[in-house]
């Protein structure tokens, strides 16, 4: 109790301080425990969302491009390629289910993909969980102009059934680039949590055949997303596309291919990660000073105690304590900037991307973090406590005119 | 056996010039329970240094120091920390109360390294001293007579043994002085604590009946050496 009362009044002395440090470390910690979550979810989640897909078969470009284009409808399309080519592969015996996506218009920012009825109905976005449009909603007829919105993008746009909107050309939106056909919402996907939220689905001829678009090409699709009926089979395919042919990529596995993106920005997450760790130790720093700093007006006060029977020890321990009472109240800070920093990142990402990141789900990061912190406060207080420790109790009682 | 017992105690300490100068050389001193005591002396001539050798805040370099029957030689710093805690009520001449805390928050100070914080007793010292209605006051609120008095109720606060009061009327004018005089020797006698009073007031070493001479009994302090105590009749 003692050691606490002497604690909270130091604190309350010197208020400013304290509030300053507390709060530098709070950034410290908000700021680490953020990087960290969003690294490892968002490693964990675009890693595992593949639309219900084993590999993008699309024209000779990167993998990545491939996926992001196809399965994250992030990047433009490297090129079409041509309908053949999606009748061949989904003959093919090991593939159990190919969908033609064609991509080249928007709606205000939001990418209109054609496909058939098959990606809405026949896919598990994730295991078990299969695509829902809305009551009294319905999938898209292929031989109308019928559209099918993602949640996200239904709630962006307030686009609702029945509603009619024009495409605009391109992937990004341009008023001047209206297209003459009208389409008719006739359903709204419940989220999904996955990128399938932000797009707007509408018959793939739709897409192929828009007036304006190049009537060459309008049986080509921009790309096929394969379901294989054995992991293995995707081995043979790659080799088939990949190595041996010069036209097409065949991006297998999605999920790996994923991977390979998170660690070519790795070092992103470090440079982050060691600019926490590093305003973590200026904080550090600045409860060092603080403490140590006022440790010549408080020399009186530490005498005094020891005069009272205060051993070295317990002067010690309180100079420790209040540097750890310090830090601790720097986390507990840490965790509401953790909360703001966390939902600003995910309203970006989900609105970006359609993936959902969850704020508050359970990292190790929110253990160890607050625990470093802690302790980073611990060694801070150790310096002045020595100092503290030293005090020599006659000299600093010596009466002051 | 004395309350308090001191033979052939020294202590030096090393001037800026490097000179080893001794400050305490006394070669007795005894002090029986529930004696009131006052020590004189000039300034520099060591009293503050001796009731810090009597805490066992400054270690001497020779000699022995027995206190309610521990030799301060013999204990750890710790064990010394301890002893102080649990026998001795110190007052300070600037009272040395912590500004940031209450009065009633000084005082459990007083007890906390020792007995361990009481509330009542604390805030019945403090209704003993005419602080009744200032428990939640901080310094800075009280006068300075009060603030000696608060001084008083910590120095009671661990039930002591032994008070040592360290020109403790110094910052006081004459009225205050006087009273708080009377209110530390009463309030030592109600708790059955032994008092060593350092001064140098003429007024207030007169109120004891038996002062010592600083100069007297401390071989090593100015003045005319190793004499014996003297009585003021009452």
């Amino acid at each position: 109790m003692t050691l606490w009362l002497i604690i909270r009044r130091s604190l309350r002395q010197h208020a400013l301080s304290t509030t300053v440090t507390a709060l530098a470390l709070a950034l410290a910690c908000g700021l680490l425990m953020s990087v960290w979550s969003v690294k490892e979810q968002s490693r964990n989640i675009f890693t595992h969302v593949n639309g219900g897909f084993d590999a993008v078969l699309g024209a000779r470009s990167s993998k990545l491009q491939l996926v992001l284009n196809a399965v994250f409808h992030l990047e433009a399309s490297p090129a079409n390629i041509a309908w053949s080519d999606f009748e061949e592969v989904r003959k093919n015996p090991s593939v159990e289910l190919a969908v033609p996506i064609a991509m080249g218009d928007n709606l205000r920012g939001y990418r209109i993909v054609g496909t058939l009825p098959e990606m809405l109905t026949q896919t598990e976005y994730a295991p078990g969980r299969r695509f829902v449009v809305r009551p009294p909603g319905r999938i898209f007829e292929l031989a109308l102009r019928e559209a099918v919105v993602g949640s996200f993008a239904a709630q962006k746009l307030k686009l609702k059934p029945g509603d009619v909107f024009h495409p605009y050309h391109g992937l990004t939106f341009d008023e001047e680039h209206a297209h003459a056909e009208e389409y008719v919402v006739v359903g709204v996907l419940e989220p999904s949590n996955t990128p399938a939220d932000r797009v707007i689905w509408i018959p793939l001829e739709g897409v192929q055949k828009m007036t304006g678009h190049a009537a060459e090409l309008a049986t080509d699709v921009s790309a096929v997303l394969v379901k294989l009926r054995s992991p293995i089979a995707g081995r043979a395919l790659e080799m088939a596309y990949n190595k041996q042919g010069t036209r097409l990529t065949f991006a297998w596995p999605i999920g790996v291919t994923m991977a390979e993106l998170f660690n070519k920005i790795g070092w992103f997450d470090r440079v982050l990660a060691l600019v926490a760790a590093l305003v973590a130790v200026v904080a550090a720093g600045s409860v060092l000073t603080g403490i140590y700093n006022s440790m010549n007006e408080r020399r009186r006060q530490i005498a005094l105690l020891r005069a009272l029977g205060a051993r070295r020890a317990t002067v010690f321990f309180t100079v420790v304590l209040e540097a750890v009472t310090i830090a601790a109240g720097g986390v507990l800070i840490g965790f509401l900037f953790y909360g703001v920093i966390m939902t600003a990142v995910a309203a970006v990402i989900r609105a970006q991307t359609g993936v959902v990141l969850e704020p508050f789900a359970w990292q190790p990061v929110m253990l160890w973090a607050p625990l470093g912190m802690v302790g980073l406060g611990a060694l801070a207080g150790l310096v002045p406590a020595f100092k503290a420790y030293r005090t020599d109790v006659a000299e600093h009682l010596a009466p002051v005119n | 056996m004395p309350l308090l017992e001191i033979s052939e105690l020294r202590k030096s300490f090393v001037a800026p010039d490097s000179s080893t100068h001794t400050v305490i050389d006394v070669p007795a001193l005894a002090l029986e329970e529930n004696a009131q005591v006052a020590l004189c002396g000039e300034s520099g001539s060591g009293k503050t240094t001796l009731l810090h050798l009597i805490a066992g805040i400054v270690k001497p370099d020779a000699g022995s120091v027995r206190l309610a029957g521990a030799e301060l030689s013999g204990l750890s710093e710790p064990q010394r920390d301890r002893l102080r805690a649990m026998t001795i009520g110190y007052i300070f001449q600037t009272f040395n109360l912590l500004p940031a805390f209450t009065c009633l928050e000084n005082v459990l100070l007083g007890m906390s390294f020792g007995p361990g914080a009481d509330r009542v007793f604390a805030e019945n010292l403090l209704r003993r001293v005419g602080l009744g209605g200032q428990l939640n006051h901080r310094p800075r609120q009280l006068s300075t007579g009060q603030q000696q008095r608060v001084a008083v109720a910590r120095a009671l606060a661990n039930r002591p043994k032994l008070v040592l009061a360290d020109e403790p009327t110094g910052n006081l004018d004459h009225a205050n002085a006087r009273e708080a005089l009377t209110l530390i020797r009463e309030a030592c006698r109600e708790n059955g604590a032994a008092l060593l009073l350092v001064s140098h007031d003429r007024q207030v070493l007169a109120e004891f009946e038996t002062v010592l001479e600083l100069a007297k009994i401390n071989r090593a302090a100015p003045g005319p050496n190793l004499q014996s105590q003297t009585s003021n009749p009452k």
